[in-house]
């Protein structure tokens, strides 16, 4: 049910990718977003495809289990699909009442597709091999200089990390909820919108308070444990670029110069 | 009346990296006005096991049958059976949402098409039963103290007057006296009303003194399935699976070890010192005989 | 000067309703008195309510005294300028363990601690290492917390806290919420760490069975401590532990049956050993 959501769950393995520090992946896949919109033709395809391909063969997740993270987008997907299949202008290839398929709604469909799924395919990459941690870390690092206009990145990055340790935590606990509810006779989906909404509050109530009971609780574990903001903070695994990464921002740039040139000429 | 289970199965996060099979050809049959114990640590299958009895969790294959009706059939009414078949849960912060316990207890007769009339009216008799207070009923759920917070859940299942009761650990985090009341509470239930209960615990001690019959799981199956005498004679067994008898019967097999004649199979403290002061009194009647 | 002295100390939670009117006033201590030496595994047993817990977060300066003194580790808790010493010496496991494991990845949770405290880079690796194997737990090191047992998030727990190398760990019900292997291996663990590195124990529970191992067990009722000494000569006192909501080991309760029914066993035994033997000596 609700854990079989793979994005954002770290896949421990030994890889390259793996290794690479959080601020080159951070930057690879803004890249590599951007290059998914740069492309537009079979060659600038081929290009981010082979790109996207050795970096998945690379990082040793099994595609398979990448693959299972799509499922999420399926609905996103199909209203792309029908949205520019059907509503794109242009030469008419098929047409059934008032519905016509034209040659450039296949064509964007077909692009639009592949841009969505390569989207979720490559920043599921950043996340499948990269801790929740390592990313808090990138992003407080990659980020700092906002500090000097006041932007508190280090409670930031704190509270996204916290927030990431129990997301899995939560979503088990309204498992849990839930079936003590239907336990009681409670139905979650049968009714109208209104009729649905209010079933929620017997889910809600518990889940909230559990909520704010942890969040009390961890504050407290977190002073027992002399937690007292950023300052004078050290790190087990301070963020230090190692050779790899100089030739990983290489890569980068060289795949970032051809898409852009097929982008051009081809 | 009864409650058949027949070859069930049960499958997790089927065909993935994750698949874990939590049940293995279950076979059970559950009698009217039975007072059952279930013991196994944890990931022994048996919360997977109680949640298949009201349906919450449907089998991967093999089938259920209540009071001879398979619960898997198209037209069986699931909701039904929840009100017959009762589960309260392990932490009772679970289920307790409503402004009042009073309120949060109707909210099972509720669910079951009752009126509010008729609802309030369970509720009460519910929250008797519990033997919480009235001081309480009317106060948020959240106030109340971890054992009271338990009997207004167990009120809360109670409500739809089930002819089962299933209760999932229900003396966890509670002190020594609040776990005895509860215990007791779930006896007297049993014994007044003559309910069919389930009662599923970590503690051997617990168990051996209010159970009838006893089901061990392990692994996903049913390792043991007898009086509580019967199980925990099986104490070696137990041991290598990670469980133990209650310490009373180690006490009273190594007593025979040494040579005093104990009952072998005493599972309660009271048999125990039953047994002890007769193999002293025979000792020395024995002796002053001579 | 003993590692923790309290005198008369005393917490008064004080509620108040919109208008800052004292609205209730709950003495959760009330006068309390505990002396801990260094090296001591001390036991709080006590029923839900009696103010054990209260007394524990007084122990870390989570919580600070409404009256009377605390003074852990040859510092006063009154003085902020102790806090940050203080809670570095006395480390605390609380009850539920997922709510007190903050990082993702095991080993970066035992290194929040020497993190926070501004212990450098390769000090908190070897601090890690050691905290986790103190533990047991070193396998585990780059595991998510989120699929260990119980009683594994505990000693993770405890080695987070082990790895800010305190003097003394205070576990407030630790294993409350685990099953009975969990609570061994917690048990263990800090039964372990109390012997080999001769750490200061402070365990509240309400578990019977896991006092037996402590040198001195203090009982609280409604804020107060009301017995003091030995598992052994707590344990002796049946019907005073009855009243105040506790309860004594099986074995035990048998032994003071026994007694009561004209079996002559020594008072306060504690193991199945210890009937065993007083058992076969009478027969």
């Amino acid at each position: 049910m609700l854990r079989d959501i793979t994005i954002g769950q770290y896949y421990p393995a030994d890889s390259v990718i793996h290794k690479l520090d959080p601020r080159t992946k951070l930057m690879a896949t803004m890249i590599y977003i951007l290059s998914l919109f740069i492309f537009r033709s079979l060659a600038g395809f081929a290009a981010v495809t082979l790109g996207l391909f050795l970096v998945i063969l690379l990082s040793k997740v099994p595609i398979g289990y990448m693959v299972k993270g799509l499922k999420a987008i399926v609905v996103i997907l199909l209203i792309t699909v029908i949205f520019n299949l059907f509503l794109t202008p242009g030469e008419t290839i098929w047409s059934f009442w008032k519905l016509r398929i034209t040659e450039e709604g296949l064509r964007n469909a077909a692009f639009m597709t592949v841009r969505l799924i390569y989207l979720i395919l490559g920043s599921s990459i950043l996340t499948l091999t990269t801790t929740p941690n390592q990313l808090t870390d990138g992003l407080e690092k990659s980020l700092r200089p906002l500090n000097k206009i006041r932007v508190p990145v280090h409670e930031i990055a704190m509270m996204m990390s916290i927030a990431l340790r129990f997301i899995p935590i939560l979503i088990e606990e309204t498992d849990k909820i839930m079936k003590a509810q239907l336990a009681r006779g409670a139905d979650f989906e049968s009714g109208n919108l209104v009729k649905k909404a209010k079933a929620m509050v017997p889910l809600l109530v518990p889940l909230f308070i559990s909520a704010f009971r942890r969040a009390n609780d961890l504050a407290l574990a977190m002073e027992a444990r002399c937690y007292h903001g950023g300052e004078g903070r050290t790190k087990m695994k301070p963020l230090k670029y190692k050779g790899v990464d100089g030739v990983a921002y290489l890569l980068i740039a060289a795949y970032f110069a051809a898409v852009i040139l097929l982008r051009r000429f081809l | 009346m009864s409650i058949i289970l027949d070859k069930v199965n049960y499958v997790y996060s089927e065909k993935t990296a994750y698949e874990i099979q939590a049940l293995r050809d279950i076979n059970l049959k559950i009698n009217d006005g039975e007072f059952i114990g279930i013991i196994g640590h944890t990931g022994s299958g048996k919360s997977t096991l109680i949640q298949h009895l009201n349906g919450l969790v449907k089998a991967s294959s093999g089938g259920i049958y209540y009071n001879g009706q398979d619960i898997y059939d198209a037209d069986y009414k699931l909701k039904e059976l929840r009100g017959k078949v009762g589960l309260v849960f392990q932490y009772p912060e679970h289920q307790l949402f409503e402004t009042t316990v009073f309120a949060d207890v109707c909210f099972g007769p509720r669910n079951c098409g009752l009126s509010r009339k008729d609802s309030e009216l369970k509720a009460f008799t519910a929250l008797k039963s519990v033997g919480l207070s009235e001081d309480y009923w009317y106060r948020s759920p959240f106030e109340l103290s971890g054992g009271q917070k338990r009997r207004a859940a167990i009120a809360g299942v109670l409500a739809m007057e089930p002819e089962v009761l299933v209760l999932d650990e229900p003396t966890a985090g509670l002190d020594p006296k609040g776990r005895d009341e509860i215990l007791d509470l779930v006896a007297k239930l049993h014994r007044e009303r003559q309910m069919t209960v389930i009662l599923v615990s970590h503690s051997m001690e617990d168990v051996g003194k209010y159970v009838q019959r006893l089901i061990v799981m392990n692994r996903g199956s049913v390792m043991y399935d007898g009086t509580p005498a019967e199980v925990f004679s099986h104490y070696r067994e137990l041991e290598e699976v990670g469980l133990a008898a209650p310490q009373v019967t180690y006490l009273m097999h190594e007593l025979r070890g040494r040579g005093i004649p104990a009952n072998g199979v005493a599972t309660t403290l009271e048999e125990a010192k039953q047994s002890i002061l007769q193999a002293f009194s025979e000792k020395l009647s024995v002796q002053s005989n001579a | 000067m003993n590692f923790i002295e309290a005198r008369k100390l005393v917490h008064e939670f004080i509620r108040r309703d919109e208008d800052d009117n004292v609205e209730s006033i709950l003495t959760a201590l009330d006068g309390v008195n505990l002396d801990v030496k260094e090296g001591e595994f001390v036991a709080v047993l006590g029923h839900n309510g009696s103010g054990k817990s209260t007394l524990a977060k007084h122990l870390n300066v989570l919580l600070k005294p409404s009256g009377g003194t605390l003074w852990v580790n040859g510092k006063d808790v009154e003085d902020a300028d102790n806090l940050w010493d203080i809670r570095q010496s006395t480390g605390m496991v609380f009850q539920n363990p997922d709510n007190q494991i903050i990082a993702s990845v095991v080993e970066e949770d035992v290194a929040f601690g020497p993190e926070n405290i501004g212990v450098p880079t390769s000090e908190i690796w070897k601090r890690v290492e050691k905290s986790l194997k103190s533990v047991g737990m070193i396998q585990y090191r780059e595991h998510s917390p989120n699929r260990l047992s119980g009683g594994q998030k505990q000693r993770v727990a405890i080695a987070g806290v082990m790895a800010m190398e305190p003097k003394c760990i205070v576990l407030d019900e630790p294993t409350a919420m685990l099953d009975p292997n969990g609570r061994r291996e917690v048990l263990e663990a800090v039964g372990q760490l109390n012997k080999e590195k001769g750490v200061t124990v402070i365990l509240i529970t309400h578990y019977m069975e896991e006092v037996i191992r402590a040198d001195r067990v203090y009982v609280m009722d409604d804020g107060k401590v009301v017995m003091q000494g030995t598992p052994r000569a707590i344990f002796s006192q049946v019907d005073t532990l009855k009243s105040y909501r506790l309860d004594v080991p099986q074995i035990t309760l048998l032994a003071y049956e026994l007694r009561k029914a004209g079996v002559p066993v020594p008072e306060g035994i504690l193991t199945r050993q210890e009937l065993v033997e007083a058992l076969c000596q009478l027969y």
